[in-house]
This record gives C-alpha cells, structure tokens and sequence, in this order.
C-alpha cells in the first residue's frame, strides 16, 4: 500500500548501529510496532556524522531490512538527533493580555509562547524543541492551560533544545539523499522517554538517561514537563577505548573483551581471574586481569553518572525524581550497571524498557531500540494532534501543541 | 662587623671590599672579560669558561676552564646550550672550587647560543653552592639572530633566574634605539658589550669604591641574596651645569627602562652615581628625588661615589627590579658565618616588568605537558570532549590515576 498515512518510522543514526523502527497506527491512534531494521554504524563519532558515504550505505541496509519485515514502504521518517552540541535550558515568556474583558485567548498563547522562543541562541545556533512547562496567569502556578481563563499578565516557563544548525542539517541533507523525507527531527533523550516513560513517571518526576554508543543524553521530567535535557559526548566508544588502551589490545578485540566480559562493577569473584586471548585459530595469544578490565569500565561508566548527577545538583533537580531514574541505550546492558548507578544517584534505579507503546515484544525489551521506538511514538502523538486538530488549525498552532503533546503523553 | 669576617681574605682590594670573581662564560663572555680586564678591577679574580679552546685561549682571565669531551673535539658545542649544560654538570667539582672563596660572583654572558646559555645556570648554582652571592650579566640576542636562539636565550634565562641570586639582563633588540641606524656591526656589538660592562662597573663601584655615600655589601646581599631575580638597567652620562636635571631625564626616557616603565613597577632600585670632586649634594639630592618620585614602592638603594677623573661630568646607573612572581627556591646554600641575612630583610628584588619581555604573538592553543600524552585512540582526531577543563576522551582510569599492574 502506497501511502498509508498510519505509518510511521523512526530513524537513529547512532554511533554504534543505524536503527529503523516501523510502527502502524492502530485506530485509536495507538502505534503498534511491526518493523525493526538495524545496521552496524561506521561513520558516525560521538553521534555526529563523519562520513556521510558510509552513512547512506548503512542506512540503506537498515531501511531494506525493516521494510521487509514491516512489509511497507518507508516514506518518511522521524529523525532522531544527538551531539555534544545540542544543549538545553529553561527560559520564560512575559506577555500582557490587551483584551477589554481581560479573557485570555489563544492568540495571547500562542503570543506568550513566542516571546518565549525569543531567546539569544547562537547565531548558527536552531532551535530543535521548544517545550511549555507551566504557565503563570498574573502570577499563579501550575496553570496547564490558560485559554478562557482571565487575566492581565501572562507568563509561560519553556525549555529549549537547541543545537549547531549545520550538524543538525547534515543528518537531514543525508536521510534526504536516500529518497525520504525527515518529518520533524527530535532530540534523541526526549524520545527514549517518551519511550521508557508513563504518564504517572513524568508525573513524579523520572531521570532517563541513554547511555548509547557514542553519545549519552539525559532527560528529566518532572511534574510532568521536561525540566533538563542534555548530551555527554562520552559512552560506550569511550568504555571500549579505554579498555583498548588499558589492556593493550586492538579496538576491536576490547569492544568484543567488553561484550563478554565486561561489568559495571567489579565482581569480587573476578579478582586474580585471567582471561585468555585466543586468535582466530584457537591460539592463546595474551592473557588478560579481569579485574583490570571490569575496573577501567566501572570507573568510566561511574564518571558519566558522576557527572550527570553534578549537573542535576547544579540545576537542583535531585530531589524532584521522586519515580527514580531510567536507563537505556546499548551500554545499559552492561552487568552491574543499576547497581552502579544506584549508588552514584542513591535513588531508585529501573533498567528502562519500551513500556509505553505496544508491538513486537522482542524489540520492546531491548534498550538500545529506546530511541528509536520513542521517535515512532512522538510520531504518533504528532499526527493523532493533526487529525484532530487538523481541520481547524493552522500550522503554526499545531506546533503550539508539540509541547502540549510531551507534556501530557 | 663585615670587616672583620672579610679582612681575612687576601684578595681584597679595601678593607671593606668583599672578594669577588668575574667569570666570562661563552665567546660573548670571554670578550667582554677582555673589556673589564682593566686597572678599575684592580681587585677582582677574572675566570673564563668555554668550550671553545681558540676562544678560551683569546680570553683574558687568570682561571680558565675548558669543558669538553671527545665529542666535541675542541670545536665548541655548536650552539647547543643542552650539550652544554650536561658538560657543565659533569664538571660541576671544578666549576665549585673555582668559586671557592668568593663572595661576590659576577657571570657574564652572552645568551642564546650553546655555551653562554647552557653553562651559565650551572655556574651561577656551583657558585652559590660555595657560597657566594651571584649576579649574573647576560645579553639576550637581536631579533635578527632568529627563533632558535631567542628561545635557548628566553630558556636560559629563566634557568638562570632559578639558579642565580640576581640577574641583570640587557636585551640587544632595545639597544636598536639607541644607535645610529649607520652604525656597524661590529660597532653594534662593541655598543652592546659596553653597556653590559656598564652594568658590572656600575655594581662593582657600588662595593668597591668609597664614596659619599657608601652601599655595603651587606646591603647588596641583603636585598639579592636568594630572591632570583631580574633587572633592567640604563647608564647614562651628562656633563655641564645642569648635569643632574639632565641626567635624570635620560633615565626616564630610556629605553631599555621602556620609558620609564620599569621604574615605576619596579619594587627595588640600585642607583649608582659617579662625578668628579665636583659633585655636590644638590645634584645627589636632585636626582634621588626624582627616582624616588617615579618609583613610590620601591626600596631603594642608592651609592654616590667620586672618581677624580671625572671633571665636570655625572654618570648615573640605575638598575631597576621587580619582584619575582614564580621565585623559585634555588639550591640551599651552605651557612658561611659570613653575612648572616635577617629573614625580614629578604626580600625578593630585580625583574624588569616590560623591560626584557618582547612581543610575542601568540595563537591560543590549549596547552599541554609534555609528560601526559595519552593516545586518545579513536578519538584522536575527533573534536575533544571537554568537561570543565579535563579531557573526557582520555581514559577515566589514567585521569583518576589508577595503577594496573
């Protein structure tokens, strides 16, 4: 069928796999996963593309695969991004209402929201999201939605992703070159929560982060809004580079030595144990210290939370993750690593899974499709908003609703 | 009191005057020897150390000291101050006994080439290993003499500084200021070595001769003594009625003082000044006034002394120093007995803020030490990920500095 206005897909291009997810709308506006295509990623560091060529042939492998099995045709997709560039923050929008009758109406929403965005990015800075917390109405919190209310100064609380608009356009001009078009481009983080995460979680307040490959990006939602979002280039590359160099051995043997081996924690049983080093002829090559290994690994994957719980303390943002804090991405398979993560955060810590969408369970479980399951998801959310919106809305307040829709879901 | 600890010492030239050595170190340093091998340094011992033999040969001096190995056959170290520095470190014994009994050592040389840069900061630490106080006189090169020299010459001198109780250091490049641009080379070279000359006469007449007013050695020691550092200087002659007004206006406006700068940052000022019989107290008083008026906080120092050979003619040296930031703690040095230094009186003295220091343009380019360079691996030529100052591309393990043994 040629098309079909109820598929949707996701794309990742991540820095260890290239991920494409295919989900079919069901009739209540339910997406349902039926296709799942993935690649091993090689031209892409710290999840920025540098080497476009061997992008496209990758991305060309992961799409055939998922539209065999979805059995459809991909047009268009929802293109996930990442980077050490894209950053977010809080800013607020002041508007004043003019009407006689003081009534707020939906102009002066879509008024506040704008003076919102008005902030002093970059100058080859974009913005990639822009996300309604709160609104105050003459001063009073906690307004979700102020249409109809009266009032004489209204004030909106966004937060704002924004990243490098040229790396941002290389990921689009790429996906472009094969033949799809890139709906909308979503910040990696807000769709691995929007997959991880239910109503209630946003409620309380969750932390979810994606360590993947090459990037890892955290979210933190509470009362139901995204309060703080960010990227640290550093992961699983990192873990595997340091093992590299650590244990003396080539790349490729330590991303196999991590696979194996690996743990986010010491194992006391791992303690004077050797691992040998075989060649492809079943000849020991080396021998190598567990102990090392899992050692070099807690101690970076241990800096990552580290760091992320620094920023949080920072933003004063520790005491709000009252449902705990969610792990995703392909490093969240390593042994230990809730154990580790616990201890860095002292809170709750939940191996994150696709909970909030229904369909091949087989692929629900798996961390690393996170991302890409979440851009499936925001798809859906974004055309259920058209088709009931649609016929009395122009664009622009469509995009007003973007930030309603992740604040709600 | 210091005449009682010094009158032993044979060499003296007066009662009150300490021994002191002059050590040529280098080309440069051997032919400016020969410039001060005069009557005025009646008193002094002159030593001259190379790694040249036909240059040491040519070089007055009653101690020479040829350093060499069969590596460099005789034919000097080819301008390398490293080569030089490992030499001098092998004979570091007989660089010592050669200072023994000094008090005073003046090192003369010229930076930026092999012997010059590479002996000198051992000597001037052999020399306060024997207990001396050490001032060395160095000339850095002109711009013209290219990059390589003026980096030995700017690593020397900091060397240098660390070793030395107080270096005077005259950069050849100012030196263009004040010549004619018709002037020769060799010309330029003899205006240059005359003005480090100028240099040690001027401190050599501050102890050595009496005069109106007297500086003691003490006096020296307690203002130098192990405070490492660096001065500019200026030397100015005038003659006539209004000598002194005269005088002083040549100092300010000179330009190895950056015009007048370096005095006023300067934390500590020698004046040296020498007239005739002629010399009256106004002058002195004039000139002293408007030093001091230039450099409020400074300590200043001053000796006026008479030379019956100057008729109708005032001669003022002024080195001006400023405190050293990065003072380093030089080796300790033996207690003598000699000069006991109260701890008050240490004081930190001579480094030229402007004076030495030329434009430098520099790129910024994130630095980094020469001992940590950790391959980032696949990461090498990826845009470094950094967190508050620290590189998250090198492993966790090697920043936490985690042994894996």
């Amino acid at each position: 069928m040629f098309d079909d206005p109820n598929i949707i897909a996701g794309l990742e291009i991540g820095t260890s796999k290239i991920c494409v997810v295919v989900g079919e709308l069901g009739p209540d506006g339910v997406p349902n996963i039926i296709g799942i295509g993935q690649s091993r990623s090689r031209g892409v560091r710290k999840g920025e593309i540098v080497n476009p060529e061997q992008v496209e042939e990758d991305l060309r492998s992961a799409l055939s695969v998922a539209e065999e099995m979805a059995n459809v045709e991909i047009r268009s997709v929802y293109l996930g991004v990442s980077g050490g560039h894209i950053r977010g923050f809080n800013n607020r929008g002041v508007h004043t209402v003019v009407s006689a009758d003081r009534e707020i109406t939906e102009d002066d929403v879509q008024d506040v929201i704008k003076n919102a965005k008005a902030i002093n990015l970059p100058a080859d800075n974009s913005v990639i999201h822009a996300v309604r917390q709160h609104f105050f109405v003459d001063g009073q919190d906690g307004v979700t939605n102020p249409a109809g209310m009266l009032g004489q100064r209204l004030e909106v609380d966004m937060h704002v992703i924004h990243g490098h608009v040229n790396r941002l356009q290389n990921a689009i001009r790429l996906v472009r070159g094969t033949q799809l078009e890139v709906d909308e481009i979503v910040f990696n983080g807000v769709a691995s929560s929007l997959a991880v995460l239910t109503g209630d979680q946003k409620e309380l307040g969750a932390l979810v982060i994606d360590i993947g490959g090459g990037t890892t990006e955290f979210v933190v939602y509470s009362d139901g809004a995204i309060r703080h979002t960010g990227v640290l280039a550093v992961a699983g590359d990192h873990v595997s580079n340091d093992l590299a160099y650590g244990l003396k051995v080539p790349l490729s043997r330590a991303e196999k030595l991590k696979l194996e081996h690996g743990a986010a924690v010491v194992d006391p049983a791992a303690k004077n144990q050797t691992i040998t080093i075989t060649n492809e002829l079943g000849l020991a090559l080396n021998s190598i210290n567990a102990e090392h290994l899992q050692r070099i690994m807690s101690l970076r994957l241990e800096e990552v939370f580290l760091l992320i719980a620094e920023e949080l303390e920072r933003a004063g943002l520790t005491d709000y993750l009252r449902a705990g804090v969610f792990l995703c991405g392909g490093s969240s398979r390593a042994p230990g690593i809730v154990a580790l993560a616990e201890n860095v955060f002292q809170m709750n810590v939940v191996p994150g899974k696709a909970t909030a969408i229904s369909g091949l369970t087989a692929a629900l479980d798996q961390p690393e499709f996170a991302t890409a399951i979440g851009l499936v998801k925001y798809g859906s959310l974004k055309k259920r908003q058209r088709v009931k919106r649609g016929a009395f809305m122009n664009t622009d307040a469509i995009k007003g609703m973007l930030s309603k829709i992740l604040q709600r879901s | 009191m210091e005449t009682e600890n010094l009158g032993s010492i044979a060499e003296t030239f007066s009662p009150s005057m300490p021994a002191v050595k002059i050590f040529g170190v280098g080309n440069a340093g051997g032919v400016l020897l020969g410039a001060l091998a005069t009557p005025e340094f009646a008193g002094a011992s002159f030593g001259a150390i190379n790694t040249d033999a036909a240059a040491l040969e040519a070089a007055p001096g009653t101690v020479k000291i040829h350093l060499e190995n069969k590596l460099l056959r005789g034919l000097g170290s080819g301008g390398d101050p490293d080569r030089c520095r490992a030499l001098a470190e092998e004979q570091f014994s007989t660089l010592k006994s050669a200072c023994a009994g000094a008090e005073v050592v003046f090192i003369i040389a010229g930076l930026g080439g092999g012997a010059g840069s590479g002996i000198s900061s051992v000597l001037a630490r052999a020399a306060r290993e024997a207990g001396a106080l050490v001032l060395a006189f160095v000339s850095q090169p002109f711009e013209c003499e290219g990059n390589r020299r003026e980096q030995q010459a700017q690593g020397a001198l900091e060397q240098l500084k660390a070793a030395a109780d107080g270096v005077i250091c005259l950069p050849n490049q100012r030196i263009f200021k004040l010549i004619d641009e018709n002037t020769s080379v060799l010309d330029t070279f003899r205006v240059t070595g005359g003005f480090l000359v100028e240099g040690v006469r001027g401190v050599w007449q501050l102890i050595s001769r009496p005069g109106l007013i007297q500086v003691h050695f003490a006096d020296l020691c307690a203002l130098l003594r192990d405070s490492h550092t660096e001065s500019a200087f200026a030397f100015v002659e005038a003659a006539g009625p209004s000598r002194s007004r005269e005088a002083v206006e040549k100092i300010l406006a000179h330009p190895l003082f950056d015009d007048g700068r370096a005095l006023v940052e300067s934390d500590a000022v020698l004046v040296s000044l020498k007239a005739g019989r002629d010399l009256t107290m106004a002058e002195v008083n004039r000139v002293m006034e408007q030093i001091q008026r230039q450099c409020a906080h400074a300590k200043i120092i001053m000796g006026a002394a008479i030379d019956p050979e100057f008729k109708n003619r005032l001669c003022v040296t002024v080195f001006a120093s400023k405190e050293n930031e990065v003072a380093k703690p030089g080796p300790t040095r033996p207690e003598t007995g000699a000069l006991p230094i109260p701890a008050s009186t240490r004081r930190s003295v001579m480094t030229d803020p402007g004076g030495r220091k030329r434009p430098v343009i520099k790129k910024a380019v994130q630095g980094q030490l020469p001992l940590t360079i950790v391959a980032k691996g696949r990461f090498d030529k990826s845009e470094p990920t950094l967190h508050r100052g620290e590189d998250l591309d090198v492993p966790t393990f090697i920043r936490r500095g985690l042994a894996l043994n």
